[in-house]
């Protein structure tokens, strides 16, 4: 299983501001290791996060993307209690979801 | 004819100067996005997990492991390494260190990780290197001590400030060749001056560190294994007083500065 994603996330003027770090090779496929083979694609496909039952945000990720990803974004709404999730789901079918809750 | 060749020559040095610290630019922006993250954080979270976890003939974990402060004791360790232990009756650096408790507490064979104390590019990362992430982030804010009060310690810094100035390989290359003058670059990498606090300051501080470019944490032994690369030197065997010594050097003079590792580097 993969490491834990380090989610932090902090209210400010009715907004919530999330910065997520995942655990990822985020392999394109197009690298060779040392003896000169390919290394296989395995990167993240989506992500999903989440405020309470609430999608707020969802991406579509490629090769562009390099490895153990920082992802920032913001909503608007929030309050303690609250639970933000972040869910990914890459090309092998692994997957993985953390969540918060605010404070 | 003159005039213009004049303002030519100008440019040209307020273009150099000015490219020198882009570069340090566009990384402070990144780090600055991460704020208190780092991808570092990740191999950290590794390494914390790795010294409690039992391991070798003996079947026991690191946590009794002496770092200088006592066994156990990884809060402040880092700041004031590499110093002299009477128990190997040497001066280590954290690697060595780790290595030495691998083996006498653990009685791990180290064999392995001696010839490849690093990860290759896009590997998991290696024992040596999770652990120095924790242990460095454990002295994160605390002011480097790299003792001087072991006859040995005085001769590590001695030796260190030599090796430093001492020209070797086909390119008659020595660390002051690159490191030894202010305002230079390689390319569009800017170089500190490694042989006056200042610079020895802002390095020693935040090593360990994430090498964005090559996705992984790498240490101060991994630098100057790299070094002695970019040098065209032989091989650095791993854990040598070659390395130990400049590690001191460097150590040394930057003393009082606040730990700030790991940090986030291209």
């Amino acid at each position: 299983m993969a490491s834990p994603m380090r989610i932090r996330a902090t209210m400010m003027n009715g907004a919530t501001e999330v910065k997520v770090l995942m655990s990822h090779p985020m392999e394109t496929g197009q690298r060779k290791d040392s003896s000169g083979a390919l290394v296989p694609v395995h990167h993240i496909k989506d992500v999903v996060a989440k405020h309470n039952d609430k999608v707020v945000l969802q991406a579509e990720w490629g090769a562009a993307v390099s490895q153990n990803p920082f992802l920032q974004f913001k909503f608007s709404g929030g309050a303690a209690g609250d639970t933000v999730s972040v869910t990914w789901n890459d090309n092998k079918g692994e997957t993985r979801t953390d969540q918060v809750t605010l404070r | 004819m003159m005039i213009s060749r004049f303002v030519l020559a100008i440019l040209l040095v307020c273009g150099q100067s000015a490219l020198a610290h882009a570069e340090e630019d566009i990384f402070a922006e990144y780090r600055a996005m991460f704020g208190d993250d780092s991808p570092a954080i990740l191999v950290e979270m590794d390494g914390e997990a790795l010294w409690s976890t039992a391991a070798g003939e003996k079947a026991v974990s690191l946590e009794t492991c002496d770092l200088g402060l006592g066994p156990g004791v990884v809060d402040g360790a880092y700041a004031q390494l590499p110093r002299y232990f009477q128990d190997a009756d040497k001066v280590m650096d954290l690697e060595t260190r780790l290595l030495w408790c691998m083996e006498t507490i653990q009685g791990l064979d180290t064999i392995d990780l001696r010839d490849q104390p690093f990860s290759e590019q896009g590997t998991p990362q290696t024992a040596l290197e999770q652990l120095s992430a924790f242990i460095a982030s454990r002295s994160k804010g605390l002011p480097i001590s790299v003792p001087q009060s072991h006859p040995k310690e005085v001769e590590a810094f001695e030796s260190g400030k030599r090796l430093f100035n001492f020209r070797a390989g086909p390119h008659d290359f020595s660390c002051a060749t690159c490191h030894g003058q202010e305002g230079k670059r390689i390319r569009l990498q800017s170089l500190l001056k490694l042989n006056s606090p200042e610079g020895a300051r802002e390095s020693f501080s935040t090593w360990p560190a994430y090498r964005i470019s090559q996705g992984s944490v790498r240490t101060i032994e991994w630098r100057m294994a790299d070094c002695a690369r970019q040098q065209r030197l032989p091989g650095l065997i791993f854990g040598s007083d070659f390395a130990i010594d400049l590690i001191t050097y460097l150590g040394v003079q930057a003393n009082g500065e606040a730990m700030n590792a790991p940090g986030l580097k291209r």
